[in-house]
């Protein structure tokens, strides 16, 4: 492995990490709905967009200096951490179903990033 | 206890559910638009205010996100985050049949396997729940 591409991995990785979290605030901002426009200005959401920015600026270095057959299904990892952090904080339950589901989703990205090389 | 308020009420309303996951699949369409229109846009980006307030793509494109991202927090305001953020996928399946459309990439067996898995991983996200 190269220095380049260890650098482009932990990238993405890091951007995966921080991506979920903003998965997590927009949940949470969410609940904080009332009904107004105004409504969607709640610190919660404006920190929830803030992370999806800087998550897709991270990973926008990242994608720059590798293969996308490793760093394409990487992203999706987001979607592991999501699930954790919905079970943490929102305390909603693993189902069989959604972990079969993002099993397949997984297996497809991977499908698509080795095509995309 | 305090730790039920979130879950349970989605399990009661299949018709919330419902348009919480259409939402997201609607996102996921707008954002693979998004996606694009700034990848074109990004061809001729120029760093200067006039440049960059011109760019009609860039800035369709992220008309679209900004969009697309009060679409995902209505869906995540009524459904179960867990089941919702992994159909984003869909954007894969998109964008890879719009570079086959528009962008004139050759398909590929790896590509195709890949995005029908996705469609069938989204199929049985989306059918939890109801037993």
């Amino acid at each position: 492995m190269t220095p380049e591409l260890v650098r482009s991995i932990l990238l993405v990785f890091v951007a995966s990490i921080i991506g979920s979290f903003g998965a997590v605030f927009l949940k949470k901002g969410s609940a904080l709905l009332n009904g107004s426009l105004l409504g969607f200005l709640n610190s919660s959401l404006i920190l929830g967009v803030a992370l999806y920015l800087g998550s897709s600026v991270l990973y926008a270095f990242g994608i720059k200096g590798g293969q996308l057959s490793v760093l394409y299904p990487m992203v999706s990892l987001g979607y592991i951490w999501t699930l954790l952090w919905s079970r943490l904080f929102f305390k909603e339950p693993f189902t069989q179903q959604k972990i079969t589901g993002l099993a397949l989703i997984l297996l497809g990205v991977v499908f698509v990033g080795l095509g995309s090389s | 206890m305090s730790t039920t308020a979130t879950a349970p009420v989605l399990q009661s309303d299949p018709a919330a559910r419902r348009r919480s996951i259409l939402l997201v699949f609607a996102c996921t369409i707008l954002g693979a638009a998004a996606q694009l229109l700034i990848k074109v846009g990004m061809v001729h980006f120029e760093l200067s205010v006039w440049a960059i307030v011109t760019n009609f793509p860039l800035i369709a494109g992220y008309v679209c996100l900004g969009i697309n991202t009060v679409m995902l927090v209505l869906a995540l305001r009524d459904g179960e985050l867990s089941m919702l953020y992994p159909i984003i996928a869909c954007t894969y399946v998109w964008v890879t049949l719009l570079s086959y459309a528009l962008l004139h990439e050759k398909p590929n067996v790896y590509k195709n396997v890949g995005i029908a898995t996705i469609v069938i991983g989204v199929g049985v996200l989306g059918r939890g729940g109801r037993k």
